[in-house]
């Protein structure tokens, strides 16, 4: 008989994923065994469960402690982990609050335990993405976090779009997942190991001679087109718009938040921790990445005419400006001034996932029954039959335009700054320049809203209704933006805790 | 140097009142007009005599900047609420006090009063917040965020053509300020002027910074450019056209009186003064574009049929000569492009006033339309006249004194630009008389005929304008002495800085009015 021994697991640091997990099983199972419990019962419960991650991301985000890795050194918990859990739980819990209004004006409750279950489920795999130490686990996270959302994409099952979304999401995702298992053999094959430490080691003791360092190069450069395709970086970025249009409106704010929140955090895992000795290499790589995603995504998006599809092109320009940031830190990547950049990346990120989930919440409310009217014209008039919804999306939208005061500029500053300290000039100017293009895109929806004068069929719509939930979703990101753009400095501290 | 200082924190207060002023008339209820409009007209006439007792509680004759309140603001950042005046802000910051209620209490918006009323307030907070900045980030934070009012102001109350012009509008100034974001940023991060080496956004702690040679070229146009497009320089003005005949009156108002000066200003404060050697090694290139300017808007101004149009134009020619100035290097020119910052903006707003008036009695701004109206309505062309000339820069008024010491300010230093420049100063009489003779004189077609007097309200409107004109052509000195120790210094630390020496000022034997009073 084999003695099979498992390594020492510290249930405390994954507790936050123990909580999500318990609650999706809970659910799942609870919900075939018992008959339905009243409505908005799920979603508060899956609310509940996420605020209690959250607290225990709290908990241990205070108790300062260095950065260790659990697990046989598969997992690495430090500040940047339990960020991203802060940003990819508070996601969570934010669209689900508004996929239950959604559910309920579709009428898809029957289905709910199962959506709130695949959102606690994804949120799992997209924490065990960014918090991988090992290529392996990576890809699990992202198979976790991948499967969960095709299902999401699919939830609203009588909408043909809804599964047509789906379905192009699988199968382009399939591909990105097998081009970046690809590159994993690659590295196994360049290094001896799938384990970033080791990785690590291995070329610090190695020599490369005779151009031996091909196969870890393509290697990394496989992976790369993995995470781009997950953070809809150009060019692999030509599921989004189609996939953010045709799911549910909740689940497309979802996903330009949390799925891009963990696939940011691998990218910098993968390039910083475990093959930063090649940063020469890809840095170049980012800057292109970069340059042509805050341009491609600027620029389509201002030729759209519904307003998912222009969120989801303005979601590829920002997360060009995230790599803006990506690429400052790649300048100095495996040593402690990597932190700006990497900083400046995950601040923009949880800024930018308020931003878009209380963007894509107004969407889903104008939307109305059948999450059809999300064309501009949807929203025409809207600034005099719901001023304060209006108001509230004028200022995600200028905040997502970067205007100052606002968590945008925050954002955007903080990207800028770090360019600016590595040398990126050109590339900082570039992208602020791709930002005035896509602040185009935010002025169209205002006049729309705003200066557009009704046109026949518009008292045909339905009236918009602001369900409660929705409702305060939608104001808190809006206060979030401002109180946070006014006042940055207590955020500001709090990301300088994830390098200590 | 004994900068005074008050206990009552005056300049926050400035920013704050018109701020909450625009919440407040966003919370009320839109059901009861007369209090928004209460509220509105409260909020903006405190801030106006704020700013008038700033005025007159201004030391002058002193340099440095005064009534200074710093806070820390966001200090992980190096940014404080650091706020000051000096004699180049002064004049604007008053002029932004007291033109927002004259624009709320005389000009009906015609619609949703209160909507406007609440962008007007934040346009007049973050107006004055720029020039009140001493903080490159808490400056940058208001330049840029004026364009959110004045986009509205645009948008929702303009003419035909609103939405493209205040789309236009946007998109050129935030270009403008994609180049000077980073500019900013790169500014503070290499100048590392905080203490210790800490990254600050401080003014005056960047102002004693030494760039290397190119890093400050590099930096200074980055600043350039978007004070260029806001100004707007020659090529960049193709916007203002554009914005100034589609804005409703009070936008127009508030935009060439105010808005477009946030480019000079900022040429003069963030350009030259942080920037020496690079302001003087692209002197040729900005006196150059500015004469173009002066030329170029004069020549479209007389080719308008619309009013408004030619108005605007004449703006692109006016603000040349501010640039001229500014460029110049000399104290002289500097102070007399300074105040004619202030006087373009309170003729070309009275100006735009006035067209606002003939649009609402005609409902057109076709010049070939209007004609004869002088012998309908005397009194309302006597005003249009006075406005025009002063715009024109007659002698007496105040438009001649700041163009008068641009020129010869700048002849010592920039002299065949200044010949240049001068036929501009005829060009601007050719376009404005033959506009007035179109519109004013000649026959009176039957439309016209019923064209009304000026009323009482709106000659009370005006009134303002007209004393101010008046006042500053006969007798400019208070306004000089306290923009001229300013903007010496401003020389000065360019000559410390570049072993610039000024030239010895032209000798003019008296102040302006008495050369030919």
């Amino acid at each position: 008989m084999i003695d099979l021994q498992g390594p020492p697991i510290e249930w405390m640091a994954i507790s936050p994923l123990l909580i999500l997990l318990g609650a999706a099983l809970a659910m799942l199972v609870g919900a075939v065994l018992t008959p339905a419990w009243p409505r908005r019962f799920y979603a508060l419960f899956t609310a509940a469960a996420a605020a209690a991650a959250i607290v225990m991301t709290v908990i241990e985000w205070h108790r300062h402690r260095a950065p260790r890795l659990i697990i046989a050194q598969s997992m690495r918990i430090d500040n940047f982990t339990l960020w991203l859990v802060i940003i990819v739980v508070g996601a969570a819990l934010l669209s689900t609050l508004v996929t239950d209004d959604y559910l309920e004006r579709e009428q898809l409750t029957a289905h709910a335990p199962e959506v709130y279950a695949l959102y606690l489920l994804s949120s799992i795999g997209a924490i065990v993405m960014g918090a991988a130490n090992d290529l392996i686990v990576l890809f699990l996270g992202l198979e976790i976090l991948s499967i969960a959302l095709y299902v999401l994409a699919a939830s609203h099952r009588r909408r043909q779009q809804s599964r047509e979304a789906a379905l192009k999401y699988f199968i382009l995702g399939s591909v990105a997942s097998a081009t970046f298992l690809y590159g994993v053999a690659l590295i196994y094959g360049g290094s001896g190991s799938t384990n970033f430490s080791e990785i690590v080691t291995s070329f610090n003791s190695l020599i490369p001679v005779d151009r031996s360092e091909a196969m870890t190069l393509a290697g990394i450069a496989l992976l790369m087109v993995g995470m781009s395709f997950k953070v809809a970086a150009a060019p692999f970025h030509f599921w989004a718009p189609d996939v953010y249009e045709g799911a549910p409106t909740p689940v497309s704010g979802f996903m330009a938040s949390a799925a891009k929140a963990a696939g940011f955090a691998a990218l910098m895992r993968v390039l910083f921790y475990a093959v930063p000795q090649f940063r020469d290499d890809f840095r170049p790589v980012i800057w292109v990445l970069a340059v042509a995603t805050v341009f491609i995504g600027s620029v389509m998006a201002v030729v759209q005419t519904n307003v998912k599809r222009m969120l989801a092109f303005s979601s590829v320009s920002h997360a060009g400006f995230i790599l803006v940031g990506v690429e400052a830190a790649a300048h100095a990547a495996g040593s402690p001034a990597q932190a700006d950049g990497v900083l400046s990346a995950l601040n923009y990120l949880l800024l930018y996932s308020v931003l878009v989930i209380g963007s894509f919440a107004v969407v889903a409310v104008v939307g109305r029954k059948g999450d059809d009217a999300t064309d501009l014209n949807g929203f025409r008039g809207l600034g005099r039959s719901h001023p304060a919804l209006a108001l509230a999306f004028t200022v995600l939208l200028i905040a997502q335009a970067g205007v100052p005061l606002t968590t945008g500029f925050v954002a955007k500053f903080g990207v800028i700054s770090a360019a600016v300290d590595a040398h990126s000039y050109a590339l900082a100017i570039i992208a602020m320049l791709a930002a005035v293009i896509a602040a185009f895109l935010y002025l169209r929806i205002m006049v729309s809203m705003w200066a557009s004068e009704p046109e026949a069929g518009d008292d045909d719509r339905q009236p918009i209704h602001v369900p409660l939930l929705t409702g305060i979703v939608i104001a808190f990101t809006a206060l979030f933006t401002i109180v946070f753009g006014l006042a940055p400095g207590w955020l500001i501290d709090a990301s300088k805790h994830i390098f200590p | 140097m004994h900068a005074p200082t008050m206990n009552f924190p005056i300049l926050s207060m400035l920013i704050f009142v018109p701020f909450v002023g625009a919440i407040l008339t966003a919370l009320i209820s839109k059901r009861r007009p007369e209090l928004v409009r209460l509220t509105a007209l409260l909020c903006s006439a405190i801030t106006a005599g704020l700013s008038i007792w700033l005025l007159v509680a201004f030391h002058k004759g002193e340099a440095g900047f005064q009534f200074e309140s710093q806070h820390m603001w966001i200090k992980q950042w190096g940014i404080s609420w650091h706020l000051g005046v000096d004699g180049i802000s002064l004049f604007m910051v008053v002029l932004s006090g007291i033109l927002t209620p004259l624009v709320l209490a005389g000009i009906d918006p015609h619609k949703d009063n209160k909507a406007y009323a609440g962008w007007m307030l934040l346009l007049q907070a973050g107006c004055i917040g720029s020039f009140l900045s001493l903080d490159l980030f808490l400056f940058f934070a208001f330049f840029e965020i004026v364009l959110v009012p004045m986009y509205f102001l645009i948008a929702g109350w303009g003419y035909e053509n609103r939405i493209y012009a205040a789309m236009k509008f946007f998109l050129f100034t935030m270009f403008g300020s994609a180049f000077m974001l980073v500019g900013v940023i790169a500014t503070a991060v290499i100048a590392k002027a905080g203490p210790n080496g800490t990254v600050s956004f401080d003014l005056l702690d960047i102002a004693n910074a030494n760039f290397a040679v190119s890093t400050g070229r590099w930096l200074f146009f980055a600043f350039a450019i978007a004070f260029a497009i806001k100004v707007p320089l020659f090529p960049l003005h193709t916007w203002l056209p554009a914005a100034h005949t589609q804005a409703p009156t009070g936008g127009s108002v508030i935009l060439a009186a105010i808005l477009l000066k946030m480019g000079t200003y900022g040429l003069l404060r963030f350009g030259v003064f942080l920037f020496p050697e690079a302001a003087r090694w692209s002197r040729p290139l900005f006196l150059t574009l500015a004469v173009i300017g002066i030329l170029w808007g004069a020549i479209a101004a007389t080719m308008q049929k619309d009013l408004k149009r030619l108005v605007a134009y004449s703006s692109v020619a006016h603000l040349g000569f501010i640039v001229l100035g500014t460029f110049a290097i000399t104290t002289q020119a500097g102070s007399g492009a300074v105040m004619q910052n202030i006087n373009h903006g309170v003729s070309t707003g009275a100006l735009f006033i006035m067209v606002g008036m003939i649009y609402e009695r005609r409902h057109t701004r076709q010049i070939a339309e209007l004609g004869g109206i002088q012998s309908v309505a005397p009194i309302f062309a006597g005003v249009f006249m006075l406005m025009m000339l002063s715009s024109v820069g007659l002698p007496g008024l105040n438009g001649f004194v700041g163009e008068y010491l641009v020129l010869i300010g700048s002849f010592g230093t920039a002299r065949w630009w200044v010949v240049v420049a001068a036929v501009g100063v005829i060009l601007a009489a050719v376009y404005l008389l033959w506009a007035y003779q179109r519109v004013f004189q000649g026959p009176v077609n039957d439309d016209n005929r019923s064209f009304a007097e000026l009323k009482f309200k709106e000659a009370a409107l005006l009134l303002p304008f007209a004393a101010i004109i008046i006042f500053t052509g006969v007798y400019p000195k208070p306004m000089l002495e306290r923009i001229e120790p300013s903007v010496r210094a401003v020389i000065a630390h360019v000559e410390e800085k570049t072993g610039y020496v000024e030239p010895g000022p032209v000798v003019v034997v008296a102040p302006a009015e008495e050369s030919h009073g």
